[in-house]
């Protein structure tokens, strides 16, 4: 087995795990506050890169256009709280997820009528670019150690954010008693605007920290919502530490998986079935493993409190 | 010795700190009507609950006619002959009074795992719900939509249902709840009238209805019976009249 | 006592359906005939979707997933007839005797193993894992190299019948249509059966039903079933529709599509799908003629929808019906008192 490929594909899963982890946080959080299933979060993210991206051919400098796009995000996502989500607190979840599923096809279109179909590519600026050698065959991107950087960072802010300012016990108060916080005369219109917002600016920073790799484009969303519904279901839908655990298990599963399982395969396979059969199962892997929490933990592993 | 309909045998429940099962036990015996009292929040319901088995209890054991069903789901214990009313009024909002009792009687009357007859054309489990809608006085309501019903209706259509079970167990929890004098006393001319056919535990707050019907009385006090006797028995109690009775004891 | 029915909207709505496209066909205008096939196609799948949407108040978000599955079990037998391989296992054929059983027992199957899982969970659990199921299944088929990964099977199938060319547009059109006559009247039945009763009283109240002894999860797990496998065979038919079978037929957004036209044509009906179907096909064909944003309207008549109306088309008959009746009693009409 291959040590240092091995290595890289750690690095890899780790990258994916905190990628997953931005996503999935906001969605977590938004559900876990406001009660709201946002399945237009994915747009938010598209959203994230496109501006990003944008505004990377406008400036010239990648890290500018991601400093900016970040309160444009999260404006975009204020709009957003205001005109749809504001009307859909309280109501039955399939309701939201029915009319956010309408808000997705509306943000795409608007994305495709400002942006075209294709993608922007994102250059990066030359000192992101080049790639570090920790030996011979180790050799690992320097961007990507930036995105993990960069994901580990947003991570603790949260963690910071939620245990140590007056706007996370807010938000963990609103999280386990809505009308005690309202009651207790906070203003709840605006805390909610803040959460939603931040939990686009989350997912849009995973956008803008992907987008040059992948390209910023308007499907890029489509793959990411799944996979993030599925770490927060692993982790327990509202719980942060739930899916932040998640997350990483799920980036670092699947990396690997694609990346070794028909190597695992082979040991008690045949070559040609192991090759048929691999891609199949480890595109299928983080699903098992869902279904495989759920059979003995039906709320996932770390729920929050009942209200 | 007969052998008792149900048996709680030191039942204990907790809830975070809060124990609101402590130690329980209780013996309910065949045909008779047995009433559950004590101050709000002693732990009524809870009792309930684990008796019909909607929550397991942390220790203890629960027996119906001697089998030991305290693991045992609910929809099971209820296919052996057990019964329940809701204290806070438990139907199908959208289907009709006739519906919600026929589904009751249909569960113990053959499989529901059929797919072609309509309900409609099921004489057996129609006439049967009918005749449990009749003792109620609700025959006339057959055809209404639940949500429709006054509160009174509802009650009685929780009656309803316990009896379209063929139970050989009814525990109702106050099934006189909300309910004004006139109403409270139909129900407890229904319920004299349906003392007998089978066991009935009754829970319940009106200290009218239950002397007025129950053969025997358990006090349930921090979810522990304190006292289980007669009506006599209980009235002379001093504990139960220092915990529970208190300032009511006037004339009685 | 029997399920919201509007006999004579039902009646009008099939009868239109029966006739027109066929008139179209005839007077030149064979592409009203295919939009009328893909419409009926869609709502067998949604009368399927509606027994546990609408009638057992279960929020399957990943039903698209039957539908493509439906599909490749008519692609892929079909691929090996021409191409060769699995003779052995008697899947290289084009037959359609064993497309479209084939198709039900894989639905059936998928939505055994899923349905176990899925329905220990409920609420917004419950919508996210049938979502997440049925991308599982999205992703498994187009890593498979074989059968065309994202480009899909480009291979012109048709299910062989004796007597039948499902080539002929108008005959998949009628084939079609039985179909969806079969499967809305075995819904129908199912639904007044006291099999269907238990799953409305479970929707209703399932502590209710729990209490009442009544292993629900058992009966939910059923129709689970049932529903994926009618889902998968109106695959099976759209595999034989569409000149390729592509993955994207199992999209997580074409699951949101086949809720919408149950919802908007609503749930609990009989006819409520079918019309849902048919307003959601056809508003798209109109609005794509406007423009090539039109999913812009689109996504904002969906949002409208939900924000703003209850019950769905089917429904607002009821509630029209409601009303008249209200009206009428308080003008001195014949409704009762009750007395308790």
């Amino acid at each position: 087995m291959d040590y240092a490929l091995f290595v890289m594909q750690v690095l890899n899963g780790l990258q994916l795990g905190l990628l997953l982890f931005l996503v999935a946080s906001g969605l977590t959080l938004v559900f876990g506050i406001l009660d709201f299933v946002n399945l237009a979060h994915a747009s938010l993210y598209m959203v994230g890169a496109l501006v990003c991206a944008s505004l990377t051919l406008v400036l010239g400098n990648f890290v500018w256009a991601l400093l900016l796009a970040i309160p444009v995000t999260a404006l975009v996502g204020w709009t957003v709280e205001r005109l749809v989500a504001r009307r859909l607190y309280g109501r039955d979840h399939l309701d939201q997820v029915l009319a956010t599923f309408g808000l997705i096809l509306v943000l795409t279109t608007l994305a495709h009528l400002i942006w075209g179909p294709q993608g922007i590519s994102v250059p990066l600026p030359s000192w992101l670019k080049g790639q570090l050698a920790f030996s011979d065959t180790l050799i690992f991107p320097i961007y990507r150690l930036v995105i993990i950087g960069a994901g580990l960072l947003a991570a603790l802010g949260l963690y910071v954010l939620v245990t140590h300012t007056r706007l996370g016990m807010l938000i963990r108060a609103g999280a386990s008693n809505r009308q005690m916080v309202s009651a207790l005369g906070v203003n709840i219109e605006r805390l909610f605007a803040i959460v939603f917002s931040l939990g686009a600016v989350l997912a849009g920073l995973a956008g803008m920290l992907v987008a040059p790799i992948t390209e910023a484009s308007i499907g890029m969303g489509n793959g990411i919502i799944i996979t993030a519904f599925v770490v927060i279901i692993v982790g327990g839908i509202g719980s942060m530490k739930g899916a932040f655990i998640a997350a990483m298990l799920i980036g670092l599963i699947d990396t690997l998986g694609r990346a070794f399982l028909d190597g695992v395969f082979k040991l008690f396979m045949s070559s040609d079935a192991a090759e048929n059969s691999a891609p199949a199962v480890s595109a299928m892997l983080i699903y098992i493993i869902m279904a495989l929490v759920l059979a003995f933990r039906p709320k996932g592993l770390f729920p929050p409190k009942v209200r | 010795m007969t052998q008792p309909v149900l048996e709680a045998r030191s039942l204990v429940k907790s809830f975070g700190g809060i124990r609101a099962t402590d130690n329980l036990s209780l013996t309910v015996l065949p045909g008779e009507l047995h009433a559950v009292i004590g101050p709000n929040g002693a732990g009524k319901t809870t009792l309930i609950t684990q008796l019909c088995g909607s929550l397991l209890p942390d220790a203890g054991e629960v027996l119906f006619k001697g089998v030991d069903i305290t693991q045992r789901p609910a929809y099971e214990r209820a296919q052996m002959g057990i019964a329940r009313s809701f204290q806070i009024t438990s139907l199908i909002m959208d289907m009709t009074v006739l519906e919600n009792v026929a589904l009751a009687a249909q569960a113990h009357m053959g499989s529901s795992f059929r797919f072609f007859r309509s309900v409609r054309h099921d004489e057996p489990v129609l006439s049967h719900a009918r005749a449990c809608l009749a003792r109620v006085g609700l025959a006339a309501e057959a055809d209404r939509v639940t949500r429709t019903l006054p509160h009174g209706g509802h009650r009685r259509m929780e009656i309803a249902i316990a009896l379209a079970a063929k139970s050989e167990l009814m525990l109702l929890d106050e099934p006189m709840a909300g309910l004004g004098t006139d109403e409270s006393q139909d129900i407890i001319a229904l319920l004299r009238a349906l003392k007998g056919e089978q066991t009935i535990v009754l829970i319940e707050h009106d200290m009218d209805a239950v002397f007025a019907l129950a053969d025997r009385i358990s006090v349930l006090v921090y979810g522990h019976i304190i006292a289980c006797g007669t009506p006599d028995e209980i009235r002379q109690n001093a504990e139960v009249r220092a915990a529970y009775l208190g300032e009511e004891s006037e004339g009685v | 006592m029997s399920a919201t029915n509007y006999p004579k909207l039902t009646l009008l709505v099939m009868v239109l359906l029966a006739v027109l496209p066929p008139l179209f066909y005839f007077t030149g205008q064979p592409f009203y005939l295919d939009l009328a096939t893909r419409l009926t196609i869609l709502a067998i799948a949604a009368v399927s979707l509606n027994l546990i949407l609408g009638y057992s108040g279960l929020v399957s978000f990943g039903h698209a997933a039957y539908i493509g599955l439906g599909a490749y079990a008519v692609g892929i037998p079909g691929y090996h007839a021409i191409y060769g391989g699995l003779e052995s296992w008697g899947l290289a054929s084009t037959s359609g005797w064993l497309h479209f059983p084939l198709a039900m027992l894989i639905g059936a199957i998928f939505a055994l193993i899923t349905g176990i899982v899925c329905l220990r969970t409920k609420g917004v659990y419950f919508i996210m894992i049938t979502m997440a199921f049925a991308q599982m299944v999205y992703y498994a088929i187009v890593s498979i190299k074989t059968y065309g990964g994202d480009d899909g099977l480009t291979i012109d199938v048709r299910s062989e019948f004796p007597g039948v060319s499902l080539d002929d547009p108008l005959q998949l059109f009628g084939v079609s249509y039985v179909v969806l006559v079969a499967v809305m009247l075995l819904v129908r039945m199912m639904v007044n059966s006291r099999f269907g009763m238990v799953l409305r009283g479970a929707k209703g109240n399932n502590e209710r039903m729990v209490m009442m002894g009544y292993n629900t999860y058992r009966y939910q797990l059923t129709a689970y079933v049932i529903s994926g496998a009618l889902a998968a065979l109106s695959g099976a038919l759209l595999g034989n529709f569409t000149t390729f079978i592509s993955p994207e037929m199992m999209d997580w957004t074409r699951s949101g599509e086949l809720m919408f036209m149950v919802i908007l044509g609503g749930v609990a009906t009989t006819v409520g799908p079918v019309l849902g179907a048919v307003a959601f096909i056809l508003i798209e064909e109109v609005l794509s003629t406007f423009t090539i944003y039109w999913q812009l309207p689109f996504g904002l008549l969906l949002m409208g929808v939900v924000l703003y109306s209850q019950g769905g088309l089917a429904n607002i008959l009821g509630q029209w019906r409601a009303r008249r009746a209200l009206r009428d009693a308080s003008q001195g009409g014949a409704a009762p008192e009750h007395k308790l």
